[in-house]
């Protein structure tokens, strides 16, 4: 990575190397394979792969197979900043005691939602505390998908899950609010200097930030949003417009934190209604009107939080 | 070679810096902790280079442990008690993806109730898992263990996570003076930890991918970790006789005999309570009874065919369990039905009696040996016992 630009700029800019390739077995129009491809490329291939239990492992590295080109080691569920922060402290220990030769090599560790930001939370901000020269991307599906779509710690309001049926007792379906994964780390861990938020349906945003994660020496941390046709229920030919719907409606930003200091990286021109995104999908099928407004309301106040004008005062 | 006075936790911390470890994982629960203390304390004067890594919880702290072993580094990592426990996971996976981490344990009684005392549970409640285990009687072979433990683990015919036990305060906390070895001794005994796959981008490799659940693959991996665990039996024998060679101090690779030629009555022991054992013994042996004591030092792989060497031709055997299974066989600790059944079978087989002793850190005395040891010589005469169980310095 010597010497070339971080940034991602457009298509030539973009390696026609392969390091995630074919040998996984994904579901058709699986947001989190999109991500594993991007992020491949974009850390080239001098990089270490860990990838904690969830889609991202049980259909991508079946024995016998495997898409990964570089070096990939599964990690447990809980255990993703634990599993960079480990393999980065052994890199730095073999480099310096010259037990080890050659340029820098990358750690990225893996996790889905669930890994990230339920059973992984300790490991995760014990690896933003650690120091050591690792980036963590969290592939965020909003779900524990691999297990059959259960809600997780980033499950948004009103989705449909197994674990949170709408039913005739409880008809909104998921009534827990979602964490704010990066800004937890951003915020609770002030020695990281690169947090960032991104999506699959914006690639070159996401593979710069990548590049800007991987460049930093200490931890970094990236949340992108992959849609999941699955879990989501969309249809397969539709993930990265349901990718850039999030975005254009204010329902999922992209920014970076660096160094402690935000700034979005993309500012939809005008946003769109809620609506728009909700109704593309089944997960939220059994909203109501009036379901749908307190949503609004939500994203409206998160959009003046960040500085950007909410949709419904255009 | 110099002679210093330290406790056990010093002893292992130096044994950590003459083996060269590239990365420490920390993170504090007594009786353990001093190593990690003494470890911090190298690490920050430059006596020695390492990556020294504090870590969030003990699943993180044996996570950590495990990657950067499969990285290629030398790591060293430790806990005690329920800290332990809290590392199940890591645990079994550190020996299922063959990564040779070296542990200290600090052994300490499990919660609840909260106590400091020890207890092999927290080890021996994991003893089917993978982990070679070693027992130590003292600072001396805390140290020497450990370096034992490094060379065992990291042979490429092993590759097995080892853990050196030592019993929390007689081991961990006590002052005794020990031959610190030099380091050219330890170059001459312990080769440069180097194994073939790791994650290097030069010679890519996925590790510990998903297998089919139809069977298609998980049963033969179960099959290696036996037949690694068969070969540590040969290369733990190799590498003790080559440790008395180097340093001059020479260990029986499994068990240590005591005064059992020809004796009716034997009593099986792990740790540092065998001085108390021995004692006994030598006492006894003066009025003319014939006693001895056998510790084990290596747990795992089991000394079946050493036992069963010793034992077969004895009167009574006794094993002290300092530990606890709740709804075993026969009522009996872990040690003891381990032992059991290593003689079952065996045509004159003697009976085998479990003595539970020093559970939570209670002091076992010289005299409560002698008791053992008389409750022996009896099944001994008769040839059978007439207790399976009996719990030593119980407030009844």
């Amino acid at each position: 990575m010597m010497g070339v630009s971080l940034e991602v700029k457009s298509i030539s800019d973009v390696p026609r190397e392969e390091y995630y390739a074919s040998g996984h077995r994904t579901c058709a129009g699986c947001g989190p394979a999109i991500m594993c491809k991007l992020a491949a490329k974009a850390a080239g291939p001098r990089t270490v792969i860990l990838g904690a239990t969830g889609c991202m492992y049980v259909a991508n590295t079946s024995y016998y197979l495997t898409p990964w080109v570089v070096p990939w080691m599964h990690t447990q569920l809980g255990a993703g900043g634990s599993a960079g922060a480990g393999t980065a402290a052994a890199f730095r220990a073999l480099m310096r005691k010259r037990k080890l030769r050659g340029e820098k090599i990358n750690v990225i560790a893996l996790c889905g939602d669930g890994a990230t930001a339920d059973i992984g939370m300790n490991a995760l901000s014990g690896g933003m505390l650690s120091g050591q020269d690792f980036l963590y991307i969290c592939y965020d599906n909003q779900s524990y998908a691999n297990t059959g779509i259960q809600a997780s710690g980033t499950t948004p309001w009103g989705a449909w899950t197994t674990f949170t049926p709408p039913g005739r007792a409880s008809p909104t379906g998921n009534v827990r609010l979602n964490k704010n994964l990066a800004r937890l780390v951003a915020t609770g861990h002030p020695s990281v200097e690169y947090v960032a938020t991104a999506s699959i349906a914006f690639p070159f945003d996401f593979m710069t930030k990548v590049r800007e994660g991987l460049a930093v020496d200490g931890p970094a941390f990236i949340q992108v949003q992959t849609p999941c046709p699955k879990g989501w229920r969309f249809d397969s030919s539709r993930t990265i417009e349901v990718g850039r719907l999030s975005v254009e409606t204010g329902s999922w930003f992209l920014y970076e934190v660096v160094k402690g200091d935000l700034r979005l990286t993309y500012r939809p021109r005008e946003l769109l209604p809620v609506a728009e995104y909700v109704r593309a999908q089944g997960r939220f099928a059994h909203l109501s009107e009036t379901d749908i407004e307190t949503v609004q309301k939500r994203v409206d106040e998160a959009c003046r939080e960040i500085g950007l004008a909410p949709s419904s005062e255009r | 070679m110099v002679r210093r006075v330290v406790t056990g936790v010093i002893a292992i911390a130096n044994a950590v810096k003459l083996a060269d470890v590239d990365v420490i994982t920390a993170y504090p629960i007594r009786p353990y902790t001093g190593v990690m203390n003494e470890l911090a304390r190298m690490v920050a004067d430059g006596e020695f280079d390492a990556e020294y890594v504090i870590a969030d919880c003990e699943h993180s702290q044996f996570e950590m442990a495990k990657h950067a072993s499969m990285a290629g580094a030398r790591v060293f990592t430790g806990s005690a008690g329920i800290g332990f426990a809290y590392a199940y996971e890591p645990i079994v996976v550190t020996a299922s993806d063959r990564a040779p981490v070296v542990a200290m344990l600090g052994d300490r009684t499990l919660d609840d109730p909260g106590c400091f005392g020890v207890e092999h549970t927290d080890a021996l409640a994991d003893r089917d898992l993978g982990w070679i285990m070693f027992f130590a009687e003292n600072a001396q072979e805390a140290l020497d263990m450990t370096l034992m433990a490094y060379r065992v683990a990291e042979d490429a015919r092993v590759l097995l996570p080892a853990l050196v036990c030592c019993d929390g305060h007689f081991i961990t906390h006590v002052y005794r003076p020990i031959d610190m070895p030099e380091s050219e001794q330890v170059k001459a005994f312990l080769p440069p930890y180097n194994r073939q796959y790791l994650l290097d981008p030069d010679r890519p490799v996925s590790i510990a991918p998903q297998v089919g659940s139809s069977g298609e693959h998980a049963y033969e991996f179960r099959r290696q970790m036996v037949e690694a665990m068969v070969a540590a039996r040969r290369i733990i024998s190799e590498a003790s006789e080559d440790f008395g060679k180097i340093f001059g101090r020479k260990y029986p690779p499994f068990v240590e005999e005591y005064m059992v030629q020809g004796a009716d009555a034997v009593l099986i022991i792990l740790g540092n309570m065998s001085m108390n054992a021995r004692e006994a013994a030598r006492q006894l042996r003066a009025k003319g009874e014939r006693v001895g004591v056998v510790r084990i030092r290596t747990y795992r792989p089991f000394p079946d065919v050493e036992l069963q060497k010793v034992l077969v031709s004895a009167g009574a055997v006794g094993v002290v369990d300092c530990n606890f299974s709740y709804g075993s066989p026969l009522g009996g600790g872990i040690v003891c039905n381990d032992v059991r059944s290593a003689l079952y079978g065996f045509p004159r087989a003697p009976p085998v009696v479990d003595f539970f002793a020093g559970l939570g850190g209670r002091e076992v005395t010289v005299e409560d040996f002698i008791g053992m040891f008389r409750i022996l010589l009896t099944a001994a005469r008769t040839r059978k016992a007439e207790k399976n169980v009996y719990w030593i310095g119980l407030r009844e």
